[in-house]
């Protein structure tokens, strides 16, 4: 694997009024490497994933993407710098169909405006197929292809985390940040997420993973940061953070 | 009846349907003028209306914003046909002339003697083009200070939006007249087109000769707005389905959503006012000419409650339950107008009830039972729950 950051962030602080919801933050994530943010409910992880991706303004923090520093002041930036997002609930274009859900994603990376809409010359018709035919592959790679048609408010709850899975990986991102995608997951479905991640992972893609299971999170990440009160507490390999004292007391609760 | 347009599904029978109304529209108004000009005044209007809807739609349809003071780019239209097609210009000039001696004098040498005069009169191919730009920058201006809010707030902003409009256009007639103030403006030039003028040559008991075929002026204004109508239908149509009609719907869907997909929601919604706008416009600048006489009282509160009640009533969001809406709530009441007193007549041998007092009646009444019954409105967009795939089975 090669050793290069795909993400880095140092110092990125975060208060909402008197609630120092992120302090001193860093993270390095190396290309290709599954990374997980672990740590108990009201840690920090949501809003640390918000402040990378644009929706929250951090109050300082340094931030760096692919060797690029790059500026998380608006969602759409971050996206189009190479940072796509899941949901922790899920975020769907309800009244859209899969297939449109996921030709949204393509928005960031097409280029057609009222003229190419209006008058469809060749460029515009061409970009229009490459951006279906693009969706339909993203569609049958996360394994939902058969409902490509189907509103998606009516897919299942496994399916629509798969949508949206599918819909971030239509921006081309370089770094895939999933806010608890084994939400709500049966046994059966989570074993089906972990395929598809390890999928993911094989196509070269580094990922981020917020994720409460931790048995999950073990098998499957490469390296695992525990976030607790807005403060990293533990960062290394999963077999070193099972053991980490510091991680079991959070976690646990300690001795008084 | 969801696949008697869908060319892809069933192209034969598509275009049979296609064929079919393209001939009752065009044979519609030769009919209907036997019965009385009236009718093809009330579907004139209807036209009208329906290229509002359309462009409402585009922005409470599509983007999900809220708008309660469209009827501000219709106005905007309007009054843009009025000054630049009558001999209101002079007015203005001669205005500027006597409060401001030194700017009017300069103002009537760039102009030159014969607009000071006879006011500017532009044709039509340049009216529907300026009346477009000029509106949708209008959309951009409304849309720019709101594109923080959502829902109830939005709708409070652009109301208060489409009420400063009509207050302006009422009170700019002083210290310089501009709008003519609550008199409204006269003498709009009617639409000519190649020479020929819409609205019939004078003395000829309004009808209109294009070569050796002659029509009634109402007539000749349908197929003007029926072709403005098709184009507008075409371009939200192609919209829709275009990269920027799923980024609109997207934005209405789940703006967080949309942002974190990488779009720029700001210039994205400010695209929807902009282009939901320039078709108001249009339609302004045509009811200007068509009507010959503009006021600000066209323009009320109660006017964008009744295009957004045609998108709502039609079924929000779909192109084709949006025409069906505005043709609805555009004619019944007019036809009611014109057949409630008669029928009455005939039945009872007297006037129960007032036509004006039925109409609003029935009116309400509709409102309730759709929203009761269809609450997505009468023909909405299908839904695709159990399509699996790309099946051509039976329409839902």
């Amino acid at each position: 694997m090669t050793e290069q950051t795909m993400l880095k962030i140092e110092g990125a602080n975060k208060r909402f009024g008197g609630l120092q919801a992120l302090s001193n933050v860093a993270i390095d994530i190396k290309k290709g490497q599954i990374y997980g943010l672990i740590g108990p409910n009201g840690a920090g992880k949501t809003t640390f994933f918000n402040v990378i991706t644009g929706l929250y303004q951090p109050d300082t923090g340094s931030f760096e993407l692919d060797g690029r520093p790059y500026s998380p002041s608006a969602p759409h930036e971050v996206a189009k710098a190479g940072i796509a997002r899941t949901f922790q609930n899920i975020r769907l274009f309800g009244e859209m169909t899969a297939l449109e859900n996921v030709m949204v994603g393509r928005h960031v990376r097409t280029h057609q405006g009222v003229f190419g809409a209006v008058f469809r010359h060749r460029a515009a018709r061409e970009e229009e197929a490459a951006i279906r035919k693009r969706a339909q592959e993203l569609l049958d790679f996360v394994g939902i292809g058969q409902f490509a048609d189907r509103t998606s408010k009516f897919l299942s709850y496994g399916d629509q985390r798969r949508l949206e899975i599918a819909r971030a990986l239509a921006t081309e991102p370089k770094l895939l940040a999933l806010d608890e995608p084994a939400a709500g997951m049966n046994a059966t479905e989570k074993l089906a997420l972990r395929e598809l991640l390890v999928k993911i992972k094989a196509e070269g893609k580094t990922v981020l993973l917020i994720e409460h299971d931790v048995k999950l999170m073990m098998g499957l990440c490469d390296r695992i940061t525990v976030l607790d009160y807005g403060k990293p507490i533990a960062e290394g390999v999963p077999a070193d953070i099972q053991k980490n004292s510091a991680v079991i007391e959070a976690y646990l609760g300690g001795a008084h | 009846m969801s696949t008697m347009f869908d060319v892809k599904a069933n192209p034969k029978k598509a275009y049979t349907s296609f064929a079919v109304l393209g001939v009752v529209l065009l044979l519609f108004p030769f009919v209907a003028a036997n019965f009385g000009n009236s009718w093809v005044r009330i579907i004139d209007f209807a036209l009208l209306y329906i290229m509002l809807a359309l462009g409402l739609n585009i922005v409470v349809g599509f983007a999900g914003l809220l708008d309660l003071g469209y009827i501000a780019f219709y106005a905007v239209g309007a009054y843009l046909a009025a000054i630049f097609g009558s001999p209101q210009f002079a007015t203005i000039l001669q205005s500027f002339v006597e409060n401001y001696p030194a700017l009017g004098a300069t103002l009537v040498s760039i102009f030159g003697p014969e607009i000071a005069e006879k006011g500017i009169h532009l044709s039509v191919w340049i009216i529907i083009p300026f009346a477009a730009a000029i509106a949708g920058l209008f959309g951009a201006l409304l849309g720019a200070p709101t594109l923080k809010l959502r829902g109830d707030y939005l709708a409070i902003v652009t109301l208060g939006f489409g009420e400063i409009i009509r207050i302006f256009m009422n009170n700019m007639n002083s210290p310089v007249n501009i709008t003519n103030g609550p008199q409204g403006i006269n003498l709009i030039d009617p639409v000519s087109i190649m020479g020929v003028s819409l609205a019939g040559e004078s003395g000829s008991n309004a009808t209109v000769h294009f070569g050796g075929f002659s029509m009634p002026s109402v007539n000749a204004y349908y197929f003007l707005f029926l072709a403005l109508c098709i184009i507008i239908i075409f371009v939200t149509t192609r919209l829709q389905h275009s990269r920027l009609g799923r980024a609109w719907v997207a934005i209405r869907e789940d703006e967080i959503a949309a942002k974190a997909m990488g779009i720029n929601t700001r210039n994205i919604k400010l695209l929807a006012f902009s282009m939901g706008a320039s078709f108001g416009g249009v339609s302004g600048a045509m009811f200007a000419s068509f009507q010959g006489f503009v006021s600000p009282e066209s323009f009320s509160l109660m006017e964008s409650i009744v295009i957004l009640a045609m998108v709502v009533l039609g079924g929000i969001g779909h192109i084709p339950g949006v025409v069906l809406g505005a043709i609805l709530l555009a004619a019944l009441p007019e036809v009611l107008r014109h057949v409630v007193e008669p029928v009455q007549n005939m039945l009872f041998g007297k006037i129960w009830i007032e036509a004006e007092v039925l109409r609003q009646l029935l009116y309400g009444l509709t409102m309730v039972v759709v929203i009761l019954n269809r609450p997505a409105g009468l023909w909405p967009a299908p839904k695709h729950e159990d399509r699996i795939t790309k099946t051509n089975d039976a329409p839902a």
